[in-house]
């Protein structure tokens, strides 16, 4: 039996999708903001737009991760998260996370970013206090654990952009969601 | 007959999309004998075929029939599971990815290649019964899937897959699938 090919780490991963210029990415992404907030004027909606265009990301981006990763299924939650923050984020973003404060059941963790490439360059008008300027990030990884089964909620802690230290988002494991026969049984 | 929920906006079961028949091969070519490409909730997103000489049920049935015997083998292997020490009852549902995971079975006429990622896209393969493991095929198959079909923005996830360039890479790469004798 041919051997399989085992995963793969986040460097090599890293190394091996294409890339682009990090200043055009961030750039890109802020005058997408800037546009949102022109266009819905209320930064709450800015938020939930933001969320939902995380969250179609996502649902696409997970097939390109387990194709490139090659990463089998995770045993717990905690494999999860460890999954997400090294390869995941080292492969679409270039950096890694760390992740801390586990609760006592080890449903709920929160994934620190020392860097964060969507926020060179930004600074928070008066004006917009409450806005969530990576919410886009809750969206995929709400997005992409969706589609492995997994549903769960993603809030933003801390945030640099508000005079935090670090980024900081806590994920919190729902339920797992089985598939279950899509047919009924009366035909 | 039911029609299985999938894509939202048209409920209607997606067209059966033979492609034209692969012409001979001289050579290895032409072993690949049917595809189908499912997602996690049943919706047949592509069904393609090279070769195939009998068809006994309409399309509908034929791709029912199909995901219903995966997602009852998968379940099957993974609880008489030999190696695992837990096993939960027959009739709970398992994880895309949980449980040992099977990839083929043979018969006297043809052979049937089976991969599901854990995100549940579930790719069936069915070639002559002679040919080896094609793992890595399918694995390649995902990854034209990521390039061509995911990373698409006119395709609508959950439904059909109308993509040219998905279909012609395809048709190129099962070119060579080659017997194994």
């Amino acid at each position: 039996m041919p051997p399989l090919t085992p995963p793969k780490s986040g460097d090599a991963l890293f190394a091996s999708v294409d890339r682009v210029n990090a200043e055009l990415f961030t750039l890109t992404y802020g005058a997408m903001v800037r546009q949102l907030l022109t266009d819905l004027e209320e930064v709450e909606e800015v938020n939930k737009q933001l969320d939902q265009m995380g969250y179609n990301i996502g649902t696409r981006l997970v097939d390109e991760f387990l194709a490139k990763s090659n990463v089998s299924r995770c045993v717990d939650f905690k494999e999860t998260a460890d999954v997400i923050a090294k390869l995941g984020f080292k492969m679409f973003l270039g950096v890694t996370a760390n992740v801390t404060n586990w609760d006592a059941e080890g449903t709920s963790c929160s994934f620190v970013l020392e860097d964060n490439p969507l926020v060179d360059f930004v600074e928070l008008p008066d004006t917009c206090q409450g806005l969530q300027y990576c919410n886009v990030l809750s969206g995929v990884i709400r997005g992409a654990l969706e589609m492995v089964s997994m549903k769960t909620e993603v809030t933003w802690v801390r945030d640099m952009l508000r005079g935090d230290d670090a980024y900081e988002m806590r994920v919190k494991l729902i339920k797992q969601v089985p598939e279950e026969y899509p047919y009924k049984d009366d035909d | 007959m039911q029609f299985f929920s999938g894509s939202s906006l048209t409920s209607v079961a997606p067209e059966a999309t033979p492609a034209p028949a692969a012409p001979p091969g001289t050579g290895t070519g032409a072993n690949a004998q049917v595809l189908y490409v499912f997602n996690r909730n049943g919706v047949c997103l592509l069904y393609r075929e090279w070769h195939r000489p009998l068809r006994t049920l309409d399309a509908t049935q034929d791709h029912k029939l199909m995901f219903g015997l995966l997602y009852s083998l998968r379940s099957f292997t993974a609880k008489i599971d030999p190696t695992t020490a837990e096993k939960g009852n027959l009739g709970v549902p398992l994880l895309p990815g949980q449980g040992c995971s099977f990839y083929s079975f043979k018969t006297n006429t043809y052979k049937l290649n089976f991969m599901e990622s854990p995100s549940g896209i579930k790719l069936i393969l069915i070639t002559h019964p002679r040919t080896g493991d094609q793992r890595d095929s399918l694995k390649h198959i995902y990854n034209l899937y990521v390039e061509y079909v995911v990373k698409n923005p006119l395709y609508a996830p959950g439904g059909p897959i109308k993509c040219e360039l998905f279909n012609k890479h395809l048709d190129q790469m099962l070119w060579n699938v080659c017997v194994d004798t």
